[in-house]
């Protein structure tokens, strides 16, 4: 039950994600001029007949921002109580933290008119409280409590290593991807796959700049998800965790590029625009997953965390142990 | 008069000169037995683009009909909505601001006028004739930007600008297509063209000065011009796509 609630956070987290992409497409991130408030409303009731042009994506964005909010404090509340490991809840802790952050950093950019710094900052922290959600639906999930079965991966240090540095590497092209968004560099180069007629633009100012390293940052993340991804169909192919998140990323990074390429030939389409935001944060999760399931050999103490236990009811459940984390501290 | 006395105070200047210009700020510097005028006309040359509708259904209360007003071109390829001014030529002459508050009005989802101008702490007077909300963005470089919230039909905002700024564009993100352009200079001479594209600058001392015109999307062109006492002198800007 709280993986698949974790599941729900994570799901609803990348619907917010797809929002903000609207909100920036669409050009209505200061179409509601006052925060925390809606035009003197409060914001849950705002009427609804008033959710017209740049308000309807600025409003709905912090609705669903609001809920995904109270998600992550439920779910990091529920991790407080039912989680024996102390990682994991810790996690809950972070989401927390960030998911209050970035709330302050999208009233902040809307009351100092979108300056650069803080709505990259914004951009750039959805991607790590997307990334924390994700990693909370893989840590309680039965998969990684009983550690994948024969799924799991051996000790690969060169899984681990390659798919790594392939979040990473995502992880910064999206950063890239943001700061060209929030500068309106987005069609500094207006073809594609040519710049400007030639392979390399014949002339250059800083949006150009911003845009070109978002191209070469593609070329590498298709390189680097290709290494990661052969080596876990060459060497993996029969441990599914590992061989469905690799062809997963394969897949997405296709779309992806796919997207990137359609955003500049529409002139950047809002919707298009918004499914290459949201299809990069799918690339980053499902690179993660990849990651956490390479280094799950190395959680030694996750082991059996999960065992059938009797209940006082006399039914079966899955609990962590014979007693909840707030009694196992209560007795230490 | 004030100012030929203040220019022989200075000292150096002759009869044939240029009058002097004051060092000192001075305030209501225009003597009227002198003052004369810059007229002109401003013109499009080629084909004149067709003014777009614009599809407002993203609001259903923006009923009433919005067409593209980039480039309005009248009778006799006239020129419509283009800020002139003058640029320089005024030196350190410190002009009263008028208590005139300006209006930009909201009237079925478009800013009324387009383009306007106002002087440098003159009120501009923000106001909405639409039952829908809208909200009042403008982003100058020079002056401070900001984003104000109208709620309903009636409601009224105020500005005033602190430096000159020409032009200061304006916008709503509610309504993509609302979009005006404010000239903020320090003086009280300039003017917008409209059907005719025909303007007047009234009231300027005898001197030489550069008058700039100004179009949202065709650019900037200047014209120099000297005007002695009581004179008139009459210019063109022809601009091209």
């Amino acid at each position: 039950m709280l993986h698949l609630f974790a599941l729900l956070v994570a799901a609803s987290t990348a619907v917010l994600i797809f929002a903000g992409g609207m909100v920036t497409s669409t050009g209505s991130g200061l179409a509601v001029p006052d925060w925390p408030n809606t035009y003197g409303w409060f914001m849950w009731t705002f009427p609804i007949e008033h959710w017209v042009g740049g308000i309807f994506y600025e409003h709905t964005h912090r609705l669903i921002a609001s809920i995904v909010g109270f998600l992550i404090v439920v779910l990091a509340a529920w991790l407080w109580w039912s989680e024996p490991r102390a990682w994991v809840r810790r996690l809950g802790y972070v989401a927390v933290a960030a998911v209050v952050t970035q709330g302050l950093l999208g009233g902040l950019t809307v009351i100092f008119y979108l300056p650069d710094a803080i709505s990259i900052a914004h951009a750039s922290l959805a991607q790590i409280v997307f990334c924390l959600t994700i990693t909370m639906a893989v840590a309680t999930s039965p998969g990684w409590k009983r550690a994948y079965g024969e799924g799991l991966a051996p000790d690969d240090r060169t899984l681990q290593r390659t798919a790594l540095a392939t979040t990473a590497l995502v992880y910064t092209q999206i950063l890239i991807g943001a700061t060209m968004r929030h500068t309106e560099a987005g069609l500094a180069i207006p073809d594609f796959p040519w710049a400007f007629g030639h392979v390399i633009p014949p002339h250059w100012d800083a949006r150009i700049a911003i845009h070109f390293a978002h191209r070469v940052g593609a070329l590498v993340v298709c390189v680097v998800t290709l290494a990661t991804a052969g080596h876990v169909l060459y060497h993996h192919a029969r441990r599914r965790p590992l061989s469905r998140a690799a062809l997963l990323l394969l897949a997405l990074v296709a779309v992806q590029v796919t997207l990137g390429a359609l955003t500049v030939l529409s002139g950047r389409q809002h919707i298009i625009n918004s499914l290459h935001v949201v299809t990069g944060a799918s690339v980053l999760a499902t690179s993660l997953v990849l990651t956490l399931r390479a280094h799950r050999v190395r959680f030694a103490m996750d082991a059996g965390v999960s065992s059938t236990v009797s209940t006082s009811s006399g039914g079966n459940a899955t609990r962590p142990s014979s007693f909840t984390p707030r009694e196992t501290r209560a007795r230490a | 008069m004030v100012v030929l006395c203040l220019a022989a105070a200075c000292g150096g200047g002759t009869e044939d000169d240029e009058p002097a210009r004051p060092s000192v700020p001075v305030a209501n510097p225009v003597d009227p037995a002198t003052a004369g005028s810059i007229t002109g006309t401003v013109t499009f040359a080629g084909v004149p683009p067709k003014p777009q509708p614009i599809k407002t259904a993203t609001d259903p209360r923006c009923t009433s009909p919005v067409t593209t007003e980039d480039i309005v071109v009248g009778t006799g390829m006239a020129l419509q909505n283009v800020f002139v001014y003058v640029k320089d030529g005024l030196g350190n002459l410190v002009f009263p601001v008028p208590q005139t508050p300006v209006v930009l009005s909201q009237e079925g989802c478009t800013y009324k006028p387009h383009v306007l101008g106002i002087q440098v702490g003159q009120t501009l007077d923000i106001l909405s004739g639409d039952d829908t909300l809208h909200n009042i963005h403008a982003i100058p470089e020079r002056n401070g930007e900001f984003n104000l919230a109208q709620q309903a039909k009636g409601s009224r905002n105020t500005h005033i600008f602190n430096t000159s700024e020409v032009m200061v564009p304006f916008k709503c993100d509610v309504h993509k297509w609302m979009t005006a352009y404010v000239g903020v200079v320090e003086h009280p001479f300039f003017a917008v063209t409209g059907q005719d594209g025909t303007f007047t600058l009234k009231g300027l001392p005898p001197g030489t000065y550069t008058v700039e015109a100004v179009h949202e999307k065709l650019g900037r062109q200047t014209h120099s011009v000297t005007l002695t006492a009581k004179g008139t002198q009459d210019i063109a800007f022809a601009y091209k796509t």
